[in-house]
């Protein structure tokens, strides 16, 4: 793994825009990495453009981000996404895959590869095929995966989305044990409830600006923006 | 002209009567054509998965290229290759023109921009999903091509097939540089085309039957293999 650090992350007024359409504008944020930090905002707010940017898979039009300094992506940070891409091979395969690619050595790929997956709870499916393994499993070895790389830096879209409350809570498990484990946290979600759980911080992003960053305890009790005020309205009973 | 009833039973008889000419011809088109798939989807397939997968000035009209190349007339194939290998053309010290190599060569390059085609489709239409995460676990397009061809391969199996398919059944371009040479360059089709023209319906029905026969029995295993693969890998 590279030795360039991807904290602490600066993104300088970044504007990005599909065609006619601006997904984010003028956004400036900056993260040290100390607390996990959630991105809210209604559909289409710009969350999912914001955590690609911040990740660098889209260059944005205007502003620059920034990892330790450098315009170039050190190489300790991953994601996960909200539907996990998998490789037809099996589960641990697709682990060690991740692992040689990113220059670990042959040795070391098997035992750092089974130590996630038993990490994650799929130390038992280690040989089934991917793809055939339950969406709340999938999601759980997409977490393996990244964390084998010990990313300083986790980016996560979604992560529970699309699963069953019971599969969300195992995900929601693991990412805790990320956090716990050292690595920071940056993720965007509809479900206020693991925000709330998962997150120190919130960033709420309203058609591609950000119009507040506040202490989660504060956000939820008296967010500061309008828009977050009745985006929290709408969301809650 | 024979009854065609006479003659289809004489070539049932041909084949189970294991008639050495005949396997000997069937032995001969199995190889070349196998060769020339196996060449071009070592040439091809790598080719068109970079297509799909780079971006780079004249990516369109190389695209468009490789589609309008699916329609290569076989037979200025068979006379470019044939140029190319005889005695004055720039490869004839190769000596290989009249030869099984020749037919291998032109087989290849009229299967090389078929499978390039379809492997870039396919290639092209995965990478939509596939981008995003692979680019985020650090692997490059030019990296990708490998992991993309080997996730694909039950799918490719299909390209492969269509490869193998065009060779097998290719005439025009075979006997331009094969000659049909009796016992040295004769392959199935050439073999039919001229055993009809002679009236030996016998042997050209009875290798008809063996042409199909090969190509229903690989798409059965084709078919098989992928939907193996769909249970296995989902």
């Amino acid at each position: 793994m590279a030795s360039a650090s991807s904290l602490p992350l600066e993104a300088r007024g970044i504007s990005v825009r599909f065609g006619a359409v601006t997904a984010l504008d003028h956004v400036d944020l900056v993260l040290d990495g100390m607390a996990p930090v959630a991105i809210l905002g209604a559909n289409g707010a710009g969350k999912s453009v914001l955590l690609r940017t911040l990740h660098g898979l889209i260059a944005p039009a205007r502003g620059s981000v920034a990892w330790g300094g450098s315009g170039e992506r050190p190489r300790d940070q991953a994601m996960v996404f909200q539907r996990p891409v998998l490789l037809r091979r099996s589960a641990l395969d697709n682990v060690k895959y991740a692992l040689a690619v990113n220059g670990v050595a042959g040795a070391q790929r098997e035992t750092r590869a089974c130590e996630a997956l038993a990490r994650v709870g799929l130390g038992h499916v280690a040989d089934r095929a991917a793809r055939v393994l339950s969406g709340g499993e999938q999601q759980r070895l997409a977490l393996a995966r990244a964390w084998a790389l010990a990313p300083r830096l986790l980016f996560m879209d979604e992560p529970t989305a699309s699963l069953d409350p019971a599969a969300a809570a195992d995900v929601e498990r693991v990412i805790g044990e990320i956090a716990a484990a050292g690595t920071a946290i940056v993720l965007t979600t509809h479900h206020l409830g693991f925000a709330r759980r998962a997150a120190s911080e919130i960033v709420f992003l309203h058609r591609g600006r950000v119009t507040e960053r506040t202490p989660a305890a504060e956000f939820f009790s008296s967010p500061r923006s309008q828009e977050a005020a009745a985006y929290l309205e709408g969301e809650l009973p | 002209m024979p009854d065609i009833a006479a003659s289809f039973a004489l070539a049932l008889r041909l084949i189970g009567g294991g008639d050495a000419e005949l396997w000997g011809i069937v032995a001969l088109s199995l190889e070349v054509s196998l060769a020339s798939a196996l060449l071009a989807c070592a040439l091809g397939l790598p080719l068109g998965a970079l297509v799909a997968v780079r971006d780079f000035a004249g990516r369109r009209a190389v695209i468009v290229g490789l589609n309008a190349l699916f329609g290569l007339p076989s037979v200025v194939v068979g006379l470019v290759v044939y140029l190319l290998l005889s005695r004055a053309g720039p490869l004839g010290s190769a000596g290989i023109l009249f030869t099984p190599k020749a037919i291998v060569v032109a087989q290849t390059l009229l299967v090389v921009p078929i499978v390039a085609a379809l492997a870039r489709q396919f290639v092209d239409d995965a990478w939509g999903e596939y981008r995003e995460q692979l680019l985020s676990l650090g692997v490059s397009p030019t990296r990708a091509v490998p992991t993309l061809l080997w996730d694909l391969r039950y799918s490719l199996l299909t390209v492969v097939l269509a490869g193998f398919g065009r060779a097998i059944a290719e005439v025009g371009a075979v006997m331009i540089v094969g000659g049909n040479i009796d016992g040295v360059t004769r392959v199935m089709t050439t073999t039919i085309a001229l055993e009809t023209s002679k009236g030996d319906l016998p042997l050209a029905l009875a290798l008809g039957l063996m042409l199909l026969a090969i190509v229903f029995a690989l798409n059965g295993a084709v078919y098989a293999v992928r939907e193996w693969s769909v249970r296995r890998h989902g």
